[in-house]
């Protein structure tokens, strides 16, 4: 108790410390030299006390399992131990803090070691399957051959998962064939077209987020197989794929299509552009990064999917490069099937095959980062540099055409003396909109003497002049000038 | 020039001081197809979610209307004898979901706390990709490595469960001594407890997600204010994260349980299915409905394939209800913006 007073008032802070005799209390307290506070969160004691309870609790961990209790097994170690870590610490704690502290320490272990063990134990099921996979990834068979003439007993270095790969990439491909256009044009729908319609729609369509794969692949089996009586067949797996993907997709879609500023298609609407037009130019470029990642997590998604093929696919060992017949295993499927063997080397391309599934994932997914990291409207230096270049070339071109429309201007004027400010002036009040020509209007200025006021003049009502139509462009030949 | 300064009176005057202008509306030739293309895009989608959706409920009528209320009560599965019910694969489908989410719920609240207020700023960006990377991993992963190497430590794991915990119910083995030195811990193995184990991994990531999304948004004010008040960094939390992300919490959760009820491959690659109700969630045997749907696809003709449509019937309405359920929670939620799926 007395180390614990002792502690508790050396937390305090040094003005009142030294302060507390009884006869004391009216006197300023003596000057100390300043000392510098630390303003770090982490000290000294709690290290201690973290080390501390590591120390104890391992103790008496080991004490109960090899002395006192019939305790075995290394989880039954772990558990024991964390649960007087927390006891240890909390007393350690307790020692020097008050209660809030006490606790706030205790949530800060807890909640940092639970998602400590849970991160660790994520990346530990990859690390696992990888190296498991790994005797069969290290031969290069595994991924230029089938299974064709390979039986469960040869060794790894024969036979391979080809027929899965390539069935997982064509079953994928055509599943996003299918759903892309369709699922992104319903997003495109359900945010443009809003109304009674389009609300059923997306209830439909978050409803169905909710079928299991299980079920997709069910009802395809069901459908295209046994009421078509087409074949097993990768087609028929790309079509439970999509039925399962495309909700997914739309409502990734819809969601990020919904971000897209109001303001941007306002303004594009406003300078008169037609509503498709405001769709594909501005609507869908803005929210391309967003569309992207949207396309690509589905494809994840997607590709991960074994149920659905398990019950439409088929399970055969050749190689199979056509999609509408003879069965076509995906990876996940193969991963699934080839696990149930009990020879070793089978296991092993099981697993083999998971890994390749898994780095495709995280090929798609590194690939979807980068992409749908930006926001929208936000480029990419190419895309940047690209943008730069366009704009400069059309501001040679724009000038090229001033140019031209100069000469001519010049040559017109040159033969209608008599009334040369009517034309002049429209062909004025056209350029003067693009700033990369105010250099050969400057040039121009000194041969009319007129225009400087009267262009100033004509600035102001801009938005009430005329159509095009209405002054004809070349204006030698307006019946104006004939009158 | 002047000519086109004059207000045009004609469209001013005519109805009155107050009547609306006419705006004429003229929709031009890309525009009409556009809409329609786009219409016609939503009805397609329209068409072939509700196909799936009525097909689902045409194909499961015959199986329906000969099990009658049974259908809810029966535990065996004999399509062809007539005798069948969804009660045990039900039960085993909810248990399966539910121990997967209590399990998820702790472990996601856990990391999205870490990675949102804990977590090192440097390291923050690293573990969001790391947890949404997870949650990309195929099932069938997962799976390979919950039958090859999780089986075998949870076991011991299990084993333990029931060996001190026996008096609570759910962790009871009937006939089964713990002191006996030849009891096998096969016992132990494909049970509820072990597949609820590998479905947590995979759905913990998901939920984790959708909170850690919610508790990022917590308003700086509030956090700050609750400083200011000699809050903890815990007393923060409880005061301000924890609260302006309930809604996320429920939400996450509940999108999870929803994808540990349709999860299929994982849990047929662990369990051996039984057709009874299995309250010993550590015993050996246990069912889902997906899980039954995919191993009993193949021997089905017409009738029991109707049966397995009801199940898949039964299982896509309680997937769907938890998943409305929890969009609606996340919607009217304060932490609901942004955190979409």
């Amino acid at each position: 108790m007395a180390a614990a007073t002792s502690h508790a008032s050396a937390s305090r802070p040094p003005g009142v410390e030294t302060g507390t005799g009884p006869g004391t209390a009216t006197e300023p307290p003596p000057v100390r030299p300043e000392q510098r506070r630390i303003l770090s969160p982490w000290r000294m004691s709690d290290a201690l006390a973290l080390g501390g309870a590591v120390l104890s609790s391992g103790g008496m961990t080991w004490l109960i399992f090899t002395q006192l209790a019939p305790f075995s097994g290394p989880l039954g170690w772990l558990v024991v131990w964390y649960a007087l870590f927390l006891g240890c610490y909390a007393l350690l704690v307790s020692m020097d803090e008050s209660g809030q502290a006490v606790r706030d320490r205790l949530a800060a272990v807890v909640v940092q070691s639970l998602a400590a063990l849970l991160l660790l134990a994520l990346a530990f099921v990859i690390v696992y399957v990888v190296g498991r996979g790994l005797p069969a990834m290290r031969h290069l068979n595994l991924y230029v051959e089938d299974l064709s003439v390979t039986g469960p007993l040869q060794p790894l270095s024969s036979g391979g998962v080809l027929h899965g790969i390539v069935g997982t990439l064509e079953e994928i491909l055509i599943a996003l064939v299918l759903t892309v256009p369709l699922g992104l044009t319903c997003a495109v729908f359900l945010c443009e077209f809003p109304g009674a319609f389009a609300r059923l729609v997306r209830t439909v369509v978050e409803a169905m987020t909710a079928l299991p794969s299980i079920v997709a692949g069910l009802f395809i089996y069901s459908t295209f197989i046994l009421v078509l009586h087409f074949p097993r067949s990768g087609l028929a797996a790309a079509l439970a794929i999509s039925v399962m993907m495309l909700p997914i997709m739309i409502r990734a879609g819809d969601v990020v299509l919904r971000l897209v500023p109001g303001s941007l298609t306002e303004a594009s609407l406003a300078l008169g552009a037609s509503r498709w037009r405001t769709v594909w130019h501005v609507t869908l470029p803005t929210a391309r990064s967003g569309l992207t990642t949207a396309v690509i997590l589905g494809t994840a998604r997607g590709i991960g999917e074994t149920s659905p093929v398990l019950l439409t696919a088929g399970y055969g060992n050749n190689l199979n490069l056509d999609p509408t017949e003879g069965p076509m295993v995906s990876l996940p499927l193969l991963a699934y099937e080839l696990r149930r063997f009990p020879e070793a080397a089978m296991i092993s391309r099981a697993f083999g095959a998971a890994s390749i599934l898994m780095i495709l994932v995280v090929v798609l997914f590194a690939g979807a980062r980068p992409i749908g990291g930006r926001g929208p409207g936000v480029l990419t230096n190419r895309q940047r540099r690209a943008r730069e270049r366009q704009s400069t070339s059309d501001a040679q071109r724009f000038a090229e055409l001033a140019r031209a429309r100069m000469r001519q201007e010049s040559q017109e004027s040159q033969e209608s003396q008599p009334q040369p400010t009517e034309p002049q002036r429209t062909e004025q009040q056209r350029t003067e909109q693009q700033p990369t020509e105010q250099q050969p209007i400057e040039q121009q200025e000194p041969e009319s003497q007129h225009t400087g006021p009267r262009h100033r003049d004509q600035r102001q009502p801009e938005w009430q002049q005329p159509e095009p139509p209405a002054n004809p462009p070349g204006g030698g030949d307006s019946p104006r000038r004939d009158t | 020039m002047t000519d086109v300064q004059v207000p045009q009176p004609e469209t001013a005057s005519p109805g009155g001081p107050d009547a609306p202008r006419r705006i004429p509306v003229t929709v031009g030739f890309g525009d009409r197809v556009f809409a329609g293309l786009a219409r016609s895009s939503g009805a397609a989608v329209l068409v072939v979610m509700g196909v799936v959706g009525i097909f689902l409920a045409v194909q499961a009528i015959p199986a329906l209307r000969d099990a009658g209320f049974s259908f809810l009560t029966t535990q065996e599965w004999e399509p062809s004898s007539g005798r069948f019910g969804i009660a045990a694969i039900l039960f085993g489908t909810v248990a399966i979901g539910l121990m997967a989410t209590t399990i998820a719920l702790v472990f996601s609240v856990a990391v999205a706390l870490y990675i949102s207020e804990y977590a090192p700023a440097r390291l923050k960006r690293t573990f969001i990709s790391l947890v949404d990377l997870m949650a990309a991993v195929p099932s069938v992963v997962y799976g390979l490595w919950g039958v090859f190497f999780l089986q075998e430590y949870a076991i011991g794991l299990a084993q333990w469960l029931s060996t001190y915990l026996g008096w609570i119910p759910l962790f009871d083995m009937p006939g089964r001594d713990p002191r006996d030195p030849l009891g096998t811990l096969t016992d132990f193995k494909s049970s509820t407890f072990i597949a609820a184990i590998v479905v947590a991994m995979m759905v913990t990531p998901i939920a984790s997600s959708v909170m850690r999304e919610a508790f990022d948004q917590a308003p700086a004010g509030e956090r700050e204010g609750a400083y200011a008040l000699g809050a903890t960094k815990w007393g923060m939390i409880r005061a301000v994260v924890l609260p302006f992300g309930r809604g996320a919490i429920i939400g996450g959760t509940m999108l999870g349980l929803g994808r540990a009820l349709g999860e299929t491959i994982t849990v047929a690659m662990i369990i051996s299915p039984i057709f009874e109700i299995q309250w010993n969630v550590l015993e050996k045997g246990a069912n889902s409905v997906s899980a039954l749907i995919a191993l009993r696809y193949g021997d089905a003709t017409s009738f029991p394939l109707s049966a397995l449509f009801a199940a898949g019937l039964a299982l896509f309405l309680m997937t769907m209800a938890v998943n409305f359920a929890a969009s609606i929670i996340v919607a009217r939620s304060r932490s609901g913006a942004g955190s979409e799926v």
